[in-house]
């Protein structure tokens, strides 16, 4: 049985309390937004992309602590990688909280963000977990149009 | 006590509930022994839906095991067996709304589809291009968009009576709001947002005084007191079985029989029909015009057991009981640092809503649940209550009658737990 511990761990707490990277990029040159209006989760995400790789990454927004934990750590996870790298992040963490992965397969490609993964115990909570990534994904791609897990 | 002619009076006693008499009713209801997360369950989820007394489960499966047949169709022993026990719980209903005959009852799925059968017949027939319809700020969305639904096809104006930062009614808004051109006032009893009870009879006063009549969203009021009809004059009322601890997919729209009579139908079908030509069809007579097709025959059978239990315990002793225990919730809550309680109007039930410092709603709910304590949090379907205090959503305990003060105690612990988590 999944230990509520496994989900409000105290890197989650810290990321949740102090956020990295929450602030807007001036010199941004592409932004998406993320917003879950039944559970009032909402994010936006400002990307500096040179040469297909993520040269700085900002975001702001309120939500619950899991949706900002997990933009705060994806946030710090991708900066430096190129689009390619941060697609397939995106799909090894998609994979883990979606149960579609093991404990061993999730620390191995997640790293720090494997912490996450915690969150498959708790299904109506995915959606918290995964709108940063979603929104993060619309910004690569310069999408058109807010995002939403719901 | 003897009356005037020496002949005893049956006094309606509306004493409150006493602990012990409360843990014998819990005994009655079988989900409330089990456990969550390995803890036992403490069910403050009420709002949402009630739990269900065995004798209602009982009777929904003795129906389906021994009974089971379509009503008013069939000549054969289980039909009028089925029709009998069907047609009885109008009765039951009858009773318990103090309406005066058995065809004001109409059974719908639950207060949504009742109040889409006004916004459809009454709504169609009687509003008009350039008519108003007066809702609330607080309602429930079901109370809102049919109304929005019908004035964007009408042309016609919705006009919303506000609410103050205490979640209470403003009457000289509401006032100010009656028109010439208004058709008709639909408003909630009780608020599932907030608990405010409205001062649904006065309002009623002042529409009919304008011959505007009035539907009555009693959904989260007929668990909680007693409900006269005819004491409030309401024109319409609807609520749902599955909130009174009857089963879901059953509900009742009362409505005058002079106005339901003067409504065109809602569903066309079969049994609301007197006679189908391909030249003409003649409707039934009332309730039936407005039941069309097979009903949930089970459902309403256990809607009727599910009311009985509440009148044999006494509506106005859970009412009192039902004080008692949110004056000792609200002091218990409010004592807690950070938390800040929506909805504070004086005149309130068993509804606390609440945010916290720091802590979203979900984080709270997730908490709690693995305390074994089940709320509701969100924005409760009423996205406009919301918007009035700047926020997204809510953390929502709701009482029933079954609740001790045990359990708030728990719930209490519970909350400490979350601010131990997050500061």
């Amino acid at each position: 049985m999944s230990d509520l511990g496994d989900l409000y761990q105290q890197t989650v707490l810290d990321h949740n309390r102090k956020p990295r990277n929450f602030r807007r990029l001036a010199n941004a040159n592409r932004t998406a937004e993320g917003y879950n209006p039944i559970c009032g989760d909402i994010i936006s995400i400002d990307l500096r992309m040179e040469d297909g790789v993520v040269k700085d990454i900002g975001f702001e927004g309120g939500g619950c602590a899991i949706s900002r934990a997990c933009a705060s750590m994806m946030t710090d996870a991708v900066k430096g990688l190129t689009k390619e790298e941060a697609e397939r992040l995106f799909d090894d963490f998609h994979d883990a909280v979606t149960g579609e992965s093991d404990q061993e397969t999730d620390t191995d490609k997640l790293g720090k963000l494997a912490i996450l993964s915690g969150v498959k115990e708790f299904p109506a909570r995915v959606k918290c977990a995964s709108l940063a990534w979603h929104t993060l994904r619309a910004a690569m791609e310069n999408r058109q149009g807010t995002v939403t897990t719901e | 006590m003897p009356g005037p002619d020496g002949v005893s009076i049956p006094q309606i006693r509306d004493n409150a509930l006493d602990a012990k008499e409360v843990e014998r009713l819990r005994e009655d209801f079988p989900v409330l022994k089990r456990r969550v997360h390995d803890k036992p369950l403490v069910y403050l989820d009420n709002a949402a839906t009630s739990q269900k007394p065995q004798e209602v489960i009982d009777t929904i499966t003795e129906y389906y095991s021994s009974y089971n047949s379509n009503v008013h169709r069939g000549l054969h022993a289980l039909s009028e067996r089925a029709t009998e026990a069907y047609e009885g719980t109008r009765g039951i209903i009858r009773r318990f709304l103090n309406a005066s005959e058995d065809r004001e009852i109409i059974f719908v799925r639950g207060t949504t589809e009742g109040i889409n059968l006004v916004a459809n017949s009454y709504g169609r027939a009687f509003v008009g291009r350039g008519d108003e319809v007066i809702i609330t700020e607080m309602e429930h969305h079901s109370n809102i968009v049919p109304w929005q639904i019908l004035c964007e096809e009408k042309g016609a104006e919705l006009k919303v009576v506000p609410i103050n930062d205490d979640g209470e009614l403003l009457l000289d808004e509401y006032e100010k709001l009656l028109s010439p051109r208004t058709k008709l006032v639909s408003i909630t009893q009780l608020s599932n947002a907030l608990g405010t009870v409205n001062p649904v009879k006065t309002i009623i006063e002042m529409a009919h005084s304008r011959g505007v009549p009035v539907l009555v969203d009693g959904a989260q009021a007929v668990p909680h007191g007693p409900v006269d009809v005819r004491k409030l004059d309401c024109d319409f009322y609807a609520f749902s079985g599955h909130k009174v601890f009857g089963p879901t997919g059953i509900g009742v729209l009362y409505g005058k029989a002079d106005l339901l009579d003067s409504m065109p139908p809602y569903q066309g079908g079969g049994d609301m029909i007197r006679s189908v030509t391909f030249e003409k069809t003649a409707y039934n007579t009332l309730p039936y015009k407005y039941e069309a097709g097979t009903p949930n025959v089970a459902g309403a059978i256990g809607l009727g057991v599910a009311l009985e239990y509440v009148s044999r315990i006494g509506p106005a002793r859970i009412a009192a009981y039902e004080r008692e225990l949110l004056s000792y919730a609200t002091e218990a809550l409010s004592s807690l640092e950070g938390l800040r309680m929506i909805g504070t109007a004086r005149e309130k039930v068993g509804v606390l809503s609440f945010v916290m410092k720091d802590v979203h709603a979900h984080d709270i709910g997730t908490i709690l649940d693995y305390e074994g304590v089940a709320i509701r949090t969100g924005h409760h379907c009423a996205q406009p209550v919301m918007k009035h205090f700047g926020i997204h959503a809510t953390a929502r305990a709701s009482l029933a009658f079954y609740n001790t003060r045990e359990e708030i105690d728990i719930l209490v612990k519970a909350l400490d737990k979350v601010i131990e988590v997050f500061h």
